[in-house]
């Protein structure tokens, strides 16, 4: 099975990468872009079938290691 | 006194903090590999230094905090045992939950490489013992993610505790956001949990204790640490 972790900042945390490829994106001309957050995007293979097996173990990776829950939110999804 | 510094793969300032630890106390501080899962008996203080662990992967320090010998460090803290981290080791200490907050992405982007002032808000801690509340110190920082944030909550009860060590200021000891070099809230370097035996700081005191450095200001931390160590003993 195959799996993504997206793991984006809390709203309300300062982003100061995402201000700057938001800054970025107006200087080359893209038009229409009112503001920019950046974030992580994981994708996991995971070994047999068993889908709530796998998105617990996804949801503790997540809260053990892959986000820190003090400034960012996370969102798993086993894609099948 | 027995000092115990942490190396994790990517630390690059443990034998500056060695050098330090050294050269005040006179005593040789014990070395201790990231996959070890008990610290040396009798270790009076852990160093967890600065550097890149991991490459500063995923996140500055998150690797690092998860490594067997951090749940070692955790116990010697809950039983009161003193934790100085910098740097690199603060980040760690912070994804550790050793210390509370995050160091995020300096908010000019850039990584600082140059000499800070630094105002010592209290000297009633160990680690501070060896400076006057109020004094200022002049050490180096080097880091890309030194920008301390905390939700509202948090920052309220460390500066209700009086748990903010110390703050990034003018030469005069003025806090204000032309000295505030990484964005910090509050202008936050430095900072104890609740015990009052961690202390977490972005800037180098280890790298401003000889004449040799150009300053020696860093060395008042270390001398504190020894006196504290001396007067327990």
């Amino acid at each position: 099975m195959r799996a993504r972790v997206t793991v984006t900042l809390k709203s309300g945390i300062l982003d100061p990468q995402g201000k700057a490829i938001e800054g970025a994106l107006r200087s080359l001309g893209v038009r229409g872009v009112a503001s920019v957050r950046q974030g992580k995007v994981f994708d996991i293979e995971i070994e047999g079938a068993d889908r709530a097996g796998a998105e617990a173990a996804l949801k503790a990776a997540a809260e053990k290691l892959l986000a820190n829950t003090v400034i960012e939110n996370y969102r798993v999804e086993v894609v099948g | 006194m027995k000092f115990a510094v942490l190396v994790f793969p990517g630390i690059n300032r443990e034998r500056d903090m060695a050098r330090a630890l050294r050269l005040v106390s006179g005593r040789e501080p014990a070395m201790i590999w990231h996959a070890e899962t008990a610290l040396p008996v009798g270790t009076d203080l852990v160093v967890i230094p600065g550097g890149f662990s991991y490459g500063d992967y995923l996140r500055c320090g998150a690797i690092a905090a998860r490594a067997p010998i951090m749940d070692a460090v955790r116990a010697f803290a809950a039983k009161g045992g003193l934790v100085l981290a910098i740097c690199n080791g603060f980040q760690i200490a912070c994804e550790a939950g050793l210390l509370p907050g995050v160091l995020m992405r300096n908010a000019q982007l850039r990584f600082i490489c140059r000499d800070v002032y630094l105002r010592v808000e209290r000297s009633d801690t160990p680690f501070t013992r060896g400076y006057n509340a109020g004094q200022v110190i002049r050490v180096p920082v080097a880091h890309g993610e030194g920008n301390y944030i905390a939700d509202g909550a948090t920052i309220a009860r460390l500066e209700g505790e009086g748990r903010v060590v110390f703050r990034y200021a003018s030469p005069d000891g003025i806090v204000d956001p032309n000295w505030n070099h990484n964005g910090a809230m509050n202008a936050i370097a430095g900072i104890i949990n609740a015990r009052g035996n961690v202390l977490g700081m972005m800037p180098h005191p280890e790298n401003h204790v000889e004449a040799a450095m150009g300053c020696t200001d860093g060395r008042g931390l270390f001398a504190g640490l020894v006196d504290h160590f001396k007067l327990a003993a």
